[in-house]
């Protein structure tokens, strides 16, 4: 019995170590590699920083870390500026997205087999293309004489072509169209664990649809709102090609200063020191997230 | 048990006006029927059972009443007021679900005052009647704690007293005591008969179980298939079947085929060929001349003895088998004739000298009065 259950922790621990395993190697280290050269100095070489550790005359190691591109970054308004736009675009385009996913979720929770199979695989299925050609997609439906505008001047909606294309509102189109099935899956995982028989008893009681749905399906799905928010919260934060493919000049977004930085000033210090502000802006939340959720599961048991 | 002695037999009343009424109602679920043509009439005050096996109807019935479902054909009435296009959040009725149905995310007090806010009631209102309905349930210590922190039990308690309070016309419980323990059940089947008479409120239970019909109900309405095949008190679906399936449904019975060999002035003479003998029958049956139909007798109505001389009835076999259940014993006999009975004989004694009785030639005696006869 005892070997067995030896066996048994023992295997458990083997297991626990691939995902250990895989965050050390493909989280951790790239982390650590990104830190390293956020700390050190800029400097026109290949590569084009100066190294962290000197040893100086083969005995005495010499640490230099350079804060200066921390400072920078908050010394100069850009960079906050374009955390503060970030946070503002996309968590618009994560209440978009829930405003368009939760219903969708619902129907297709609320459908019969086999009609609940067809919903879902087309929610995902636009991933069998390419996200870089369904983003360009995009830039032809909404720019100046596009599909959107030729469609509505032509039904007669509107006599001017709307500008949509390099806007914020584009950008939030983008994001909210790619990050969708992100926001459904998990709200539909949710709504179709949901016991219908409680929205029967609410409706007995006297509970109109809507109130039923207030009272009983939101607050009993709202996990699943938590994890599809975050799901597209969270990359939406650092995403970069919606913003530069759709988005105007003026939308700052920090993946888009990252890319600038590192691409078109070969700052890599300072991209680095960018990237890791930005990692504590998303995990930030996410972390105050995980807490309140935890105290609640503490509360509910 | 006839629950309230008080209460008038409105039923056999044709003055009296139904309190809740199904018209001709029908169900089809993708074309296959679940009720089938359902005329009911159910007066105020009564403790209704809606018996029948799984798949018989019953809780589509319900369902209908409570506006979950609506109906194919046919309507609904309560209190003379057609409500079948009624939704559900707008009837008078309130229903205790089989699952209970409780909002795991509210504590035992939000559940109860879930249906006293939908009404816009005042707050210090709501708190007065939750704290009255969860004494009368006997749960008032409880009223913090979520529904996964009660035990089975408590939360049916909880279904119950969410479902009185509103006070709603009709209360429909649908296999409201299914969960519970035996002993749990028993007390609990003579809770509700006591709430339903101190409300004074018109309750409609499903079960499938025919002694909690029996124990609760003023009248029960059996269910097969979608028919309502008999509605009548406790007594006369168990003393007074009007088809084969509801004898056997309820309790056990010896069923024989007959056949009508002579109507003289209305006085039938039976002649059972499956025992090769003639019926003696007392009391009036209808029938005529060669029809086939069912004699049927209760095990309990039937007498186990070894001297036959004085019986109407006699019929001689051998016992096959004996189960001793306590209180009484059951016997089942191969008679003579072919067919085997079922007999059943109280344990008024501890040493029954028919106890060991297995392979012994006995007789089977009973009365004229004790058997019916069915033509169906």
């Amino acid at each position: 019995m005892r070997v067995v259950r030896r066996l048994n922790t023992l295997r458990r621990d083997w297991l626990s170590w691939i995902p250990t395993v895989w965050l050390g190697v493909f989280f951790l280290i790239p982390f650590l590699v990104v830190l390293k050269i956020s700390l050190s100095e800029a400097t026109i070489a290949m590569p084009p920083y100066l190294p962290i550790f000197e040893w100086i005359e083969g005995s005495l190691l010499e640490i230099r870390l350079d804060f200066g591109n921390y400072l920078f970054l908050i010394d100069d308004p850009l960079y906050g500026a374009a955390y503060v736009e970030s946070v503002r675009i996309a968590l618009t385009a994560t209440i978009i997205t829930l405003l368009i996913g939760y219903p969708m979720a619902y129907v297709i929770a609320t459908a019969r087999e086999p009609r609940r199979t067809l919903l879902l695989l087309l929610v995902i299925l636009p991933f069998w293309t390419s996200f870089l050609l369904r983003v360009y997609a995009w830039i032809a439906i909404l720019k100046t004489n596009g599909l959107l505008n030729g469609l509505l001047m032509s039904l007669g909606v509107i006599s001017e072509p709307l500008v949509i294309l390099q806007t914020d509102v584009a950008v939030y189109i983008g994001i909210a169209y790619t990050y969708l099935p992100f926001m459904v899956l998990p709200l539909y995982a949710s709504l179709s664990k949901l016991d219908r028989t409680l929205l029967e008893a609410a409706e007995d009681l006297g509970a109109t649809p809507w109130i039923s749905f207030l009272t009983v399906t939101l607050p009993l799905t709202l996990p699943g709102v938590v994890a599809g928010s975050l799901l597209v919260f969270v990359p939406a934060i650092g995403e970069f090609v919606i913003p530069a493919l759709l988005g105007g000049n003026d939308t700052l977004m920090i993946g888009k200063v990252l890319w600038n930085e590192f691409f078109a000033n070969r700052d890599w210090p300072i991209a680095s020191a960018v990237a890791i502000m930005m990692l504590f802006v998303i995990v930030g939340p996410l972390m105050w997230l995980n807490r309140m959720n935890a105290q609640h599961e503490e509360a509910n048991s | 048990m006839s629950s309230n002695p008080s209460m008038v037999k409105k039923w056999l009343d044709p003055e009296a006006k139904p309190f809740l009424e199904f018209r001709g109602v029908t169900k089809s679920f993708d074309g296959i029927p679940a009720v089938r043509d359902v005329n009911l009439a159910i007066y105020q005050n009564e403790l209704f059972c809606l018996l029948g096996g799984s798949g018989s109807g019953k809780t589509t019935l319900l369902r209908i009443l409570a506006g979950f479902e609506s109906p194919t054909e046919g309507s609904v009435w309560i209190d003379g007021v057609d409500i079948t296009n009624v939704p559900a959040y707008e009837r008078p009725v309130n229903m205790m679900f089989q699952s209970y149905a409780l909002f795991p995310h509210m504590s035992v007090f939000d559940n109860v005052a879930y249906g006293l806010k939908r009404d816009g009631l005042p707050k210090s209102e709501i708190a007065v009647r939750v704290s009255e309905l969860l004494e009368l349930v006997r749960l008032s210590a409880f009223a913090n704690r979520k529904p996964d922190q009660l035990s089975g039990g408590q939360r049916q308690r909880v279904a119950l007293a969410r479902a009185l309070a509103k006070r709603p016309k009709v209360l429909l419980l649908d296999e409201p005591l299914g969960a519970l323990d035996k002993n749990l059940r028993e007390d609990t089947q003579l809770e509700l008969i006591k709430i339903q008479e101190s409300l004074g409120m018109t309750f409609i239970v499903v079960t499938h179980d025919q002694e909690e019909a029996m124990t609760l109900a003023t009248r029960i309405g059996v269910m097969d298939e979608g028919y309502l095949v008999q509605t009548d008190e406790p007594h006369t679906i168990y003393e007074y079947p009007n088809s084969a399936y509801v004898a056997d449904f309820i309790g056990d019975i010896n069923l024989f085929e007959c056949v009508v060999t002579d109507n003289e002035a209305g006085e039938l003479s039976l002649y059972a060929s499956q025992l090769d003998t003639a019926i003696e029958l007392d009391g009036p049956v209808t029938g005529a001349v060669n029809q086939t139909l069912w004699y049927a007798v209760r095990p309990e109505k039937m007498r186990l003895t070894r001297d036959p001389s004085d019986a109407v009835n006699a019929l001689k076999g051998v016992v096959h088998e004996i189960a001793y259940l306590g209180d009484f014993s059951v016997y089942w006999v191969d008679l003579d004739c072919g067919p085997r009975v079922r007999v059943s004989r109280p344990n008024i004694s501890r040493l029954d000298d028919f106890a060991e009785a297995w392979g012994e030639e006995v007789w089977i005696t009973w009365d004229g009065s004790a058997g019916v006869v069915l033509s169906q």
